[in-house]
C-alpha cells in the first residue's frame, strides 16, 4: 500500500483547489490525447501558418507590375509600348479572343477604318480598366495631345495594408474557432460514442471537473497556437501587433472559451463522429464564408450585414483586426465583445441543458 | 497477501451488502426488469445468468447508480442512491459492458487517472500489479489484447479499494486463455473478500467464480441458489444428447422416460436430450430401445450436468440461443 498516493477528500482544500488530483489528471489527459494525435497538431498548429505562407505569397504586394496588352498592329504597338506600364504583344484578333478569356491578356487595341481606336476589355476588372486608361493616354500623347494637369506619385508601402495584414488576423480568428470547437465537440462525442463517458459516470469524478478539464486544456494550447502564428506573421511578413499584447491574448481567450462552448453545444447530444462532424461543419462553413476570415464581410448587401455582424467568428475577427492593425484598446470593442461574450453564455447554458452522459 | 486497507469497515454487519426488492424497469413497451429481487452478502460472489437481452445488464446499471428504475428498493451498504450517491461511487467498483478505454493513453496513465477520483485505495504501481500488466506499464491502451484492456478496465474497478465490485459480462469476447486468466483474478478479488456481482452468459464461469447465481430470463428471475443446489435439482447428475436418423416422431419423449436410470427427456433442436441419474444402466437400455425400433443413432454425446442443463430444464431453451 502507498501511503503517499492515498489523499484526503479533496473538496476540503478549497485554495489549492486547481491543484485537485482529479483535476489535474483529467486536464494532463486533454494535452496528452492531442499531442498524441497527429492529424490534431497538424490541422491546429501547422495548417494555418502554411495557408499563411501560401496566401501571403501568392497575393504579395510585388514592385507595380505591368499590364500585358494585346494590339493588332505593330505601329499602334510601338505608341502604346512607349507606356513603361504596358507590356504589349502583336496578335491576330481570333488568338486576342482566346487570351482576353483566359486573362493572359486584361485588354486587346486595335485601329479600325475609321482611325478610332478600339479597346476591348472587360470592364468589371480593375486591371483592365487601368490598362484602357494608360493605352488611352499614350495614344493621346503620340497625337500629341498636350498634359493639361501636372501631377506628381507619391507612393506608399504600409504594413498593415496588404492582404496578408488582413489575413492573418483571419486565420487567427478561424483557428480558434476550428480548434476550440473540434478540441471539446470531437472528444466528447469519441467518448460518448466509446461509452468511456458513461464509465467516468460510474466512477466519482466531477462533471464540473470533466468540462473544466476542456477548458484548461484548450488555454494552454491556445497560447501556443497564438503565438505560433503571430510570431510566423511578424517574422515573416511583418505583420504588425499594434494593440496591447495582453488584450489582445485576452480577446483570444474569450473568443476560444466562446467556441468551445459552441463546441460543447454542439456535441451535447450526438452520438456518433459522423453526425457530429455533420453539425460542426454546419455551424462552421457559413462563418468561413461570411464572417471575413479571407475577404472583408462587407462585401456583402447591406441587408445581409446585421445577420453577418451577429456571427461569433465576423466579432472575433473584427476585434482582432482593430486590435492588431489599428491598435483599437479593448474598450473600443465593445459591440464586438459583447456578441462573443453572449455566444459564450448562451451555448455555455443551453449545452449543459442538453447534454447527454451516456 | 490481503490488498484490503480497512477490513470490517462497514458498521451494518448481518445487512447484505446489496439489497434488490421488486425492480422493475420498462424502456417504452419493452419490460426490460420485471420484478427483480436479491441479496448478496459480505465477501460473496453473486451471479446473474441468462441469455443475451435478459435484463441482466439493465439490472445491474440500476445497481450502479447508472439508471432509474421505475420502481423498486436498491440498497447498498444500507445506503441509496438518492441520498448517499456520492458516498457509493467512492465505494464501488465498476467494469461496464464493452467501454473502450482512450487508446492515446498508456496503462499506468489510465490508472492514474482513475485513481485520481478515489478518496482512498491503493497505489497505481500496485493496481498494475494486481491485474499483472506490470510489464504494460508504459504501452498505450491501443496496443493490448483483448484479455489485457479487460484487465485493465479491472484495475480501474480497483482504485478505490470497493467492497463491492461489479462486473458485466467480464470475459465475453475473450480467448480460453485470457479468460482463464480473468477467473483466477477474480478468484483472488473474492479471496480477499469483497462482494461481487458479476453478469455472464457463460456457465461454465458462473460455476466456478459464484457462490450463489440467480437464472434471469425476460426481465424475471425463474431459480435461485448454489450451482451445486441448482444442478442437484434436476434429480440427475449427468445429461445424453443424441440424434437419430428419421423423424423427430420415432422416439416420443413418453418412450424415452420410460427407459431405466432416464429422470427427463425432452426433444430439442436436431436431436433430443436426457437427465439420466446412472449413465452405465440408462445408455445401453437407450440404445437397445432404439435399436429395437429400427433407428440409427447419428450421434450420441454425454456430460456431467452443469448450470446450462439447468437453464434448458428450465425454459427449453439453450443459453446462447438468446
Amino acid at each position: 500500500m502507498d501511503e503517499a498516493l492515498i489523499s484526503a477528500p479533496a473538496g476540503r482544500r478549497r485554495l489549492l483547489w486547481l491543484l485537485r488530483p482529479s483535476l489535474v489528471q483529467l486536464t494532463l489527459v486533454r494535452f496528452r490525447e492531442f499531442w498524441r494525435e497527429p492529424e490534431a497538431v497538424f490541422w491546429v498548429f501547422i495548417f494555418p501558418i502554411l495557408l499563411a505562407a501560401g496566401l501571403g505569397i501568392a497575393f504579395e504586394s510585388r514592385p507595380a507590375e505591368r499590364l500585358r496588352i494585346g494590339v493588332a498592329e505593330e505601329a499602334l504597338g510601338k505608341i502604346l509600348a512607349a507606356e513603361p506600364s504596358l507590356a504589349v504583344e502583336i496578335m491576330t484578333p481570333a488568338a486576342a479572343e482566346q487570351a482576353l478569356r483566359r486573362g493572359r491578356i486584361v485588354l486587346y487595341a486595335a485601329t479600325d477604318s475609321a482611325g478610332t481606336l478600339r479597346l476591348r476589355y472587360d470592364d468589371a476588372l480593375i486591371e483592365a480598366r487601368a490598362a484602357r486608361l494608360l493605352a488611352e493616354r499614350a495614344a493621346e500623347r503620340a497625337a500629341g495631345a498636350p498634359r493639361r494637369v501636372p501631377v506628381a506619385d507619391e507612393v506608399v508601402h504600409e504594413p498593415g495594408s496588404r492582404y496578408i495584414d488582413f489575413l492573418i488576423p483571419g486565420l487567427l480568428g478561424m483557428n480558434l474557432m476550428g480548434s476550440g470547437m473540434w478540441g471539446i465537440g470531437f472528444a466528447i462525442v469519441d467518448a460518448r460514442r466509446k461509452k468511456l463517458l458513461k464509465r467516468l459516470l460510474a466512477a466519482p469524478m466531477s462533471r464540473a471537473e470533466y468540462l473544466l478539464s476542456f477548458l484548461l486544456a484548450r488555454l494552454g494550447l491556445l497560447l501556443v497556437e497564438v503565438f505560433a502564428l503571430l510570431g510566423f506573421g511578424a517574422w515573416v511578413f511583418g505583420v504588425p501587433v499594434r494593440g496591447a499584447l495582453w488584450e489582445l491574448l485576452l480577446l483570444c481567450v474569450l473568443a476560444s472559451l466562446s467556441f468551445t462552448s459552441l463546441g460543447l453545444l454542439v456535441a451535447s447530444r450526438a452520438r456518433t463522429i459522423e453526425a457530429a462532424s455533420g453539425l460542426m461543419n454546419f455551424v462552421m462553413l457559413p462563418m468561413w464564408v461570411f464572417s471575413g476570415v479571407f475577404f472583408s464581410s462587407e462585401r456583402f448587401p447591406d441587408t445581409m450585414q446585421p445577420f453577418i455582424r451577429l456571427l461569433p467568428l465576423t466579432a472575433v475577427n473584427d476585434a482582432l483586426r482593430r486590435s492588431m492593425l489599428e491598435g483599437a484598446p479593448l474598450v473600443s470593442l465593445g459591440p464586438q465583445l459583447a456578441v462573443i461574450a453572449a455566444w459564450l453564455v448562451i451555448s455555455f447554458i443551453t449545452a449543459l441543458r442538453l447534454f447527454r452522459w451516456r | 497477501m490481503s490488498h484490503r486497507l480497512h477490513d470490517n469497515r462497514d458498521p451494518s454487519a448481518g445487512r447484505p451488502t446489496l439489497y434488490v426488492c421488486g425492480l422493475r424497469k420498462t424502456y417504452r413497451d419493452v419490460v426490460a426488469v420485471d420484478g427483480v429481487d436479491l441479496e448478496v452478502w459480505p465477501g460473496e460472489c453473486f451471479g446473474l445468468l441468462g441469455p443475451n437481452g435478459a435484463g441482466k445488464t439493465t439490472t445491474i446499471e440500476i445497481c450502479e447508480g447508472l439508471l432509474e428504475p421505475d420502481s423498486g428498493t436498491v440498497e447498498l451498504f444500507g445506503l441509496t442512491w438518492k441520498r448517499d450517491g456520492a458516498e457509493l461511487r467512492q465505494r464501488l467498483g465498476v467494469q461496464l459492458q464493452d467501454t473502450q478505454l482512450s487508446e492515446r493513453l498508456t496503462v499506468e496513465e489510465t490508472v492514474r487517472l482513475f485513481r485520481s477520483f478515489y478518496w482512498r485505495g491503493p497505489g497505481v504501481e500496485e493496481v498494475i500489479r494486481m491485474v499483472q500488466l506490470e510489464e504494460k506499464r508504459k504501452a498505450r491502451v491501443g496496443a493490448l489484447s483483448g484479455g489485457q484492456k479487460q484487465r485493465l478496465a479491472m484495475a480501474c474497478a480497483l482504485v478505490g479499494d470497493p467492497d463491492l465490485l461489479f462486473l458485466d459480462e467480464p470475459t465475453t469476447g475473450l480467448d480460453p486463455q485470457a479468460r482463464r486468466q480473468l477467473w483466477e483474478l477474480i478468484g483472488r478479488l473474492k479471496r480477499e473478500g469483497r462482494a461481487v456481482v458479476l453478469t455472464t452468459h457463460y456457465m461454465e464461469e458462473a460455476e466456478r467464480l459464484c457462490d450463489r447465481v440467480a437464472i434471469i430470463d425476460h426481465g424475471r428471475i425463474i431459480a435461485r441458489g448454489t450451482p451445486g443446489e441448482l444442478i442437484g435439482r434436476l434429480g440427475a447428475g449427468h445429461v445424453v444428447e443424441f440424434s437419430v436418423d428419421g423423424s423427430r416422431e420415432a422416439a416420443p419423449p413418453a418412450v424415452l422416460e420410460a427407459i431405466e436410470g432416464v429422470v427427463a427427456a425432452r426433444a430439442l433442436e436436431g436431436g433430443y436430450q436426457l437427465r439420466v441419474r446412472e449413465l452405465h444402466r440408462a445408455v445401453p437400455a437407450l440404445l437397445e430401445e432404439l435399436r429395437r425400433r429400427g433407428l440409427a443413432v447419428t450421434e450420441l454425446r454425454t456430460h456431467s450436468a452443469s448450470l446450462e442443463d439447468v437453464f434448458v430444464a428450465l425454459t427449453g431453451r439453450h443459453l446462447r440461443d438468446g
